[in-house]
């Protein structure tokens, strides 16, 4: 334990830095996911192909995808770049089946009823499909959140230091207690991470307070009285 | 003979399903448990095939309590068709109707052919054999299920609101199919429905219960139209708004019969 | 662009073709790590799975367990292990059975649970015994979702593999690690591709045979009567 605190300041910096690079991919992948899954939705064909591309991304192994960039994109190969795009790649592709189930969760009598009391096309985007896709949305990005933590260890086999690199500089060291706590900081920043998608998912959306679990997506009467009286 | 002695059932989670019960349901004949969601009817229907147990009391078959016999034994003896038929849809519908007769030990020859031979009597064709579930509609699928649970020849059959899931006129068919089908074969039917229309076509013997498996009548439907027990009755069978009582008046030489509402109804006979 | 080219030499040079570093040989390793790892996570998680799914207990417990096995990240898991057994392929294996677990275990009683409860109630009111609904009706209704779970379990492991290369293990995951400790792209690149070619060929297969435990029954529907 002694080791911890007094490497205490690596092991921030590199729990920082970890942090940083999986905020940055996933939002990227959700930015991405969003309007391609949204699309996917409305336009049934485009969804097939559309699932069948993010298959065969997701298909991928993480580890050729860091190793591949570099020579694909033409970017240095030590660089974060390559390793914030792949994850971002990662992220999309899992979100962007996310989406669309999200957007198609939206009652179609709900949209109806938008449309009918004003609402002009891209209003109701974003004041009412967006919202109520929320809850879905929100768990396929933590889903998300989760995987590319624990996927960016990884990079550290290619140069790209995170906490992953407690794994090989403990291995290399045949030093335990520095695998441990690379194990452990990675874990706490999943949790961390989650608990604040959960903290906002309830700040943006109010009415999903009262339920537990979304397993099934109604929007509650109240949502949509209050989507749609407030344009 | 299948005799109800004190039954009660209370569930896991407390609800009393069934307080009380008792009946004697007698051979060859249809008896009717027909009551609002609640009531305990299916739970009852259930207890004769040993899907649910009661938690007091005795279920009789001729006189041998079944909590003796093997509970999967007894399921294979004794007919059971449900609301969605709940065929196995992965098998096709010749395969459906001989599941037993395969589990019974029946060879695949043997099942097929006993199967085949069911299925004129319910109204299928042979077309339909080679078929799977999903390829046939709701009324056919309901069929297999009833030729599922003739094929073994039981001298029970239990049906849970068989044609509740199908159209007014399908479900005209088959309650008609199911009363040339006990005119030819005679056996102890226990039929559960929340319809007091399809109850009376279809019963001997009637039992109208209330929340908690309670009687509060038995008997057959034209005991239960001209006597009926109390308001709830008389409200459940639909005699306090008028449809049933029924009086007749003349037009141009025809006795036309009105109900209580006024409403013309239909043509007294000569 | 030169690094294609230097990996397509790479590829095609007809030394990597032959002996225990050829690009043969490697395959075979890597796809043999795979059979074994799914082989023996199957066998543990398989039928584990079906008896949660049919009795519906410790499913929470399954669920948990997935979750936080899906989370642990494998590098550690790797290198943790072989710490602790050694080195040799004994480490390693244990790492990949482990992370194939959760998909395996997930397909089986996600499976079961898909299967309609009316039909299930019905087989039992026919008189099947719980084995034979398992059997005749659970397992063939699950089939697609259980197919499933392999598939996700297969890619898990080839990607796992490849990173577990890295404390000893052989197959494709060699190229990348030793071409790493020579700065040789190429060879990385080449292992690389060859894994995603793996990857996808596995994947396409699995997905096939999907698609047929799905067509031995039609897809519900309820048609008008």
């Amino acid at each position: 334990m002694t080791w911890f605190f007094d490497n205490i300041d690596m092991i921030r910096e590199l729990f920082v830095r970890h942090a940083w690079i999986s905020v940055v991919s996933t939002v990227i992948g959700f930015v991405i996911a969003l309007p391609v899954g949204w699309y996917a939705n409305e336009h049934p064909r485009l969804r097939g192909v559309a699932v069948a591309i993010v298959g065969v991304l997701y298909t991928i192994p993480s580890i050729a995808l860091f190793v591949l960039l570099p020579g694909i994109l033409g970017t240095g190969f030590l660089s974060v770049i390559n390793v914030i795009i792949a994850l971002s790649i990662y992220a999309a592709a899992v979100m962007v089946r996310s989406a669309a189930d999200g957007f198609g969760s939206v009652s179609p009598a709900v949209l109806d009823a938008a449309s009918a009391a004003g609402y002009s096309r891209p209003q109701r985007v974003f004041r009412v499909e967006l919202p109520l896709a929320g809850p879905v949305l929100l768990a396929g990005i933590r889903v998300v959140s989760v995987s590319t933590v624990s996927m960016l260890s990884v990079a550290t086999l290619i140069g790209v230091s995170n906490l992953g690199s407690l794994f090989t500089d403990g291995f290399r060291r045949d030093f335990q207690t520095e695998i441990v706590v690379g194990i452990l900081g990675i874990v706490v920043l999943a949790l961390v991470l989650d608990a604040l998608l959960v903290l906002a998912g309830r700040l943006l959306m109010p009415w999903t307070r009262g339920q537990k679990t979304v397993s099934r997506l109604r929007p509650l009467d109240d949502s949509v009285s209050k989507a749609v009286q407030a344009p | 003979m299948i005799e109800y002695r004190s039954i009660g059932k209370t569930f896991a989670d407390g609800t009393e399903a069934v307080g009380d019960f008792s009946l004697v349901l007698p051979s060859r004949t249809t008896t009717v448990f027909v009551g609002s969601s609640g009531c305990g009817k299916t739970t009852l229907l259930r207890m004769v095939n040993r899907m649910v147990d009661p938690s007091k009391g005795q279920v009789l078959i001729d006189d041998v309590d079944i909590a003796t016999r093997n509970k999967v034994e007894l399921r294979r003896s004794i007919g059971y068709v449900m609301q969605h038929a709940g065929l196995l849809p992965h098998r096709t519908v010749i395969d459906n109707i001989g599941t037993v007769l395969r589990l019974n030990g029946a060879s695949r020859d043997e099942a097929r052919d006993r199967s085949l031979a069911i299925l004129p009597t319910v109204g299928l064709d042979a077309k339909q054999a080679d078929r799977y579930p999903s390829q046939l509609s709701g009324g056919q699928q309901q069929r297999v299920g009833v030729a599922r649970g003739l094929v073994t020849d039981p001298n029970i059959l239990l049906m849970d609101e068989p044609f509740g899931a199908v159209d007014p006129i399908v479900r005209d068919e088959l309650q008609q199919e199911l009363l040339r089908l006990q005119r030819e074969l005679d056996k102890t039917i226990v039929f559960v429905t929340h319809d007091i229309d399809e109850a009376f076509l279809l019963g001997d013997q009637v039992v109208i219960l209330r929340t908690g498996g309670v009687v509060a009548q038995v008997g057959t439907p034209a005991d239960i139209i001209a006597h009926p027990a109390d308001d709830f009755v008389r409200s459940f069978v639909g005699l306090d708004k008028g449809h049933r009582t029924l009086h007749v008046e003349e037009q141009d030489g025809v006795r036309v019969v009105v109900d209580g509402t006024g409403k013309a109804t239909g043509v007294l006979e000569s | 662009m030169s690094v294609v080219s230097d990996t397509v030499d790479w590829l095609t040079d007809s030394i990597n073709h032959s002996g225990t570093d050829g690009i043969p040989n490697r395959l075979v390793e890597h796809l043999g790590y795979t059979a074994e790892t799914i082989a023996i996570a199957g066998i543990i998680a398989i039928p584990i799975g079906l008896w949660i799914g049919h009795t519906g207990r410790f499913r929470g417990a399954a669920v948990a367990l997935t979750g936080a096995l899906r989370a642990l990240p494998t590098l550690g898991l790797l290198t943790a292990l072989a710490l602790i057994v050694g080195i040799g392929l004994t480490a390693p294996l244990i790492a990949l059975v482990l992370l194939a677990v959760p998909p395996l275990l997930a397909g089986a009683y996600a499976g079961v649970e898909s299967v309609d409860r009316q039909t299930i109630d019905a087989a039992r009111a026919m008189g099947m015994t719980e084995l034979q609904i398992l059997r005749k009706v659970e397992i063939p209704l699950a089939l697609p979702i259980i197919v499933g779970g392999v598939r996700s379990g297969v890619l898990q492991v080839v990607a796992t593999a490849t990173v577990a290369a890295y404390v000893g293990l052989g197959g494709l995951g060699r190229y990348l690690i030793d071409g790493q400790a020579v700065s040789d792209y190429a060879q990385m690149a080449g292992g690389s591709v060859l894994v995603v070619l793996v990857a996808l060929v596995l994947d396409g297969i699995f997905a096939t045979l999907q698609r047929l435990a799905t067509g031995r029954r039609p897809q519900k529907q309820t048609s008008p009567a």
